[in-house]
């Protein structure tokens, strides 16, 4: 009965309009974005000349930023990883009947604006706050020291906005896992230790790996965590796109930035998910197909 | 006696570790809704000064801020209309039906989820400027980029509701003479309606939150994301506060509601088998789909 031509149509029409939208709306507007990244000129007489030297030109320029994206959005990447893990796996074997009201102060900070939140650390770790002083007190700052305007408060920044998207894929690969065969290790006399290294570990790896990626990505191509809590000396890559494309509308050099910040974090996953196993980002689909 | 405090110690040590995690998550909250109630003396407000109400009395007073927060509103209700209408459709294909260019169309909604913000909002502010000109960005290119990045996690949403989906339910409407359209309208439909409400909420509050893609494309149109980022320059009025207490507070009930909503028609249609399994739906949909 399914295999009547009409039928046979109905998964194009549901489809469509979504496969249009994200194809017009994703998919064209980067070829823009290469197209754009080949233009030479200056403001208002851009024209389309392939050139290449967008490339190699920007990258010389911002080799700086480029290097310290990648540092700051790994760095960021571990320590929301080391946060996440043990608190994913309490909410998940001893969260109990609090499971949920847990869950929801997980994902409570995706609640207020973004931009807000991250001023709320301008605040957190101001000069004259609490934080600066209890450092200052304990010698662990200099007494002029500062934690705004340092790599410290924009990985914190970072690690902080991002970290929901490290907790909720490891809660719910920890959650999927049958207890049964955690008792099953320990009945075969495993220790607790040996018993989560070698079933609980391997079993929550696809909610790492879903994680990591989450946390990495958005990390790498932020820049309001470096424009709040950072200054010039920690402009990441993404602040360099913005005030190039909005501001100096240097718009050639903007689009050879942008283009390439994609090129190398799609490399980066493609390597990330061979050696992680491929299951994690796409598991979902190869299960169903 | 110290034996029994460590021995203790080492028993609670993943919970206590956890308790400070949530406190980490939740202290820039207080600190928001703390600071809604400072007096400051200039024009930031980064230092406790004073304990007043005046902010709060004024919250709306404010005209450009009320503005803001009617386009974001508006621009919102539209692309959360349309994403969850499009991503509807499109979960329903992908799960119930085979066909050629299933992987291909599985691949181009993962993607954009994918790729950072800052890459999707330059690659449509290329394409606008390009084609278009910069006098077309405004309410149009926000909407087309706002309903474009919701897509995908409806489709994820919706998705992995119609998975847990028990399809006797539909055969016996079926067996008991409902037409295909009578079948999708009163079973299908009305059981899948609190995933499609969970999407539709992630979609709204992707919306109302978006600062990247939106700082890209805006053209004149300020969002209330974008309305901060301004004021942020001169010094935030303390009005933002009170106003992002209050957002705070209505998506936690609206969270709330929906969850319990949720558990409700579980309850009622039993439509997963064991009922711990997906609490918050919503909020782990992102993390369960993808993991």
């Amino acid at each position: 009965m399914s295999t009547t031509p009409r039928r046979r149509l109905i998964p194009y029409f549901l489809l469509g309009p979504g496969l249009i939208w994200l194809v017009l709306f994703f998919i064209v507007p980067l070829y823009y974005m290469g197209r754009l990244s080949l233009f030479s000129g200056t403001l208002g007489d851009y024209t389309f000349t392939w050139e290449w030297s967008n490339y190699t030109d920007s990258l010389s320029r911002f080799d700086d930023q480029f290097l310290r994206t990648f540092i700051y959005a790994s760095v960021a990447t571990v320590l929301a990883l080391l946060i996440a893990y043990p608190l994913a796996y309490a909410i998940a074997f001893r969260g109990g009947r609090w499971k949920n009201a847990l869950l929801l102060a997980v994902v409570a900070p995706f609640f207020t604006t973004y931009l807000i939140r991250t001023i709320a650390w301008q605040t957190i770790l101001g000069d004259n706050g609490f934080v600066v002083d209890t450092l200052k007190t304990f010698a662990l700052l200099d007494e002029d020291g500062r934690l705004l305007a340092t790599p410290t408060a924009v990985i914190a920044g970072l690690t902080y906005n991002f970290l929901p998207f490290m907790v909720l894929p490891i809660y719910a690969s920890l959650e999927r896992i049958d207890t049964s065969l955690i008792e099953a290790a320990k009945d075969l006399y495993a220790s607790a230790s040996q018993a989560f290294r070698r079933v609980t570990l391997p079993l929550s790896a696809p909610g790492v790996v879903a994680g990591t990626l989450l946390t990495f990505i958005p990390a790498a191509g932020d820049y309001v965590n470096a424009f709040y809590l950072g200054s010039a000396q920690q402009a990441m890559i993404g602040n360099r796109i913005q005030s190039l494309y909005l501001t100096e509308r240097d718009y050639p050099t903007a689009a050879a930035l942008a283009f390439m910040m994609m090129v190398v974090i799609l490399i980066i996953v493609v390597i990330y998910i061979r050696f992680a196993g491929s299951e994690a980002l796409m598991g979902d689909e190869a299960e169903e197909a | 006696m110290a034996a029994h405090v460590w021995k203790w110690l080492r028993e609670h040590a993943i919970v206590i570790y956890a308790g400070i995690a949530v406190a980490y998550t939740l202290i820039p909250l207080l600190v928001i809704a703390v600071f809604s109630f400072n007096d400051p003396a200039g024009k930031f407000n980064f230092t406790w000064e004073g304990f007043t109400l005046e902010h709060w009395e004024n919250a709306f007073s404010i005209p450009e801020l009320n503005d803001s927060l009617l386009n974001s509103l508006q621009l919102a209700a539209l692309s959360t209309i349309l994403a969850t209408a499009i991503g509807t459709l499109m979960a329903i294909a992908l799960v119930r039906h085979q066909f050629f260019g299933r992987r291909t169309s599985n691949f181009l909604i993962v993607i954009p989820m994918a790729t950072p913000e800052v890459v999707i909002g330059s690659a449509l502010l290329s394409m606008f400027l390009l084609y278009f000109g910069a006098s077309f960005l405004g309410l149009g290119s926000l909407l087309i980029a706002h309903v474009m990045f919701s897509i995908s996690f409806v489709v994820v949403v919706v998705r992995s509701r119609l998975i847990g989906f028990d399809r006797s339910l539909e055969e016996a409407a079926r067996d008991l003479g409902a037409t295909p359209f009578q079948t999708f309208r009163l079973v299908t439909l009305p059981l899948l309606m609190p995933g499609i409400a969970g999407a539709a909420l992630l979609a709204f509050a992707l919306s109302i939150d978006d600062f990247v893609i939106s700082n890209f494309n805006a053209g004149d149109f300020v969002t209330f994301p974008l309305f901060i980022f301004g004021a942020s320059q001169r010094g935030i009025p303390v009005e933002v506060y009170s106003v992002a207490t209050i957002l705070f507070a209505v998506t936690v009930v609206g969270m709330v509601f929906t969850v319990w909503q949720q558990r409700r028609a579980e309850r009622m249609a039993a439509v997963l088998p064991d009922d711990d399994e997906e609490a918050l739906p919503t909020v782990t949909a992102i993390g369960t789909a993808r993991s």
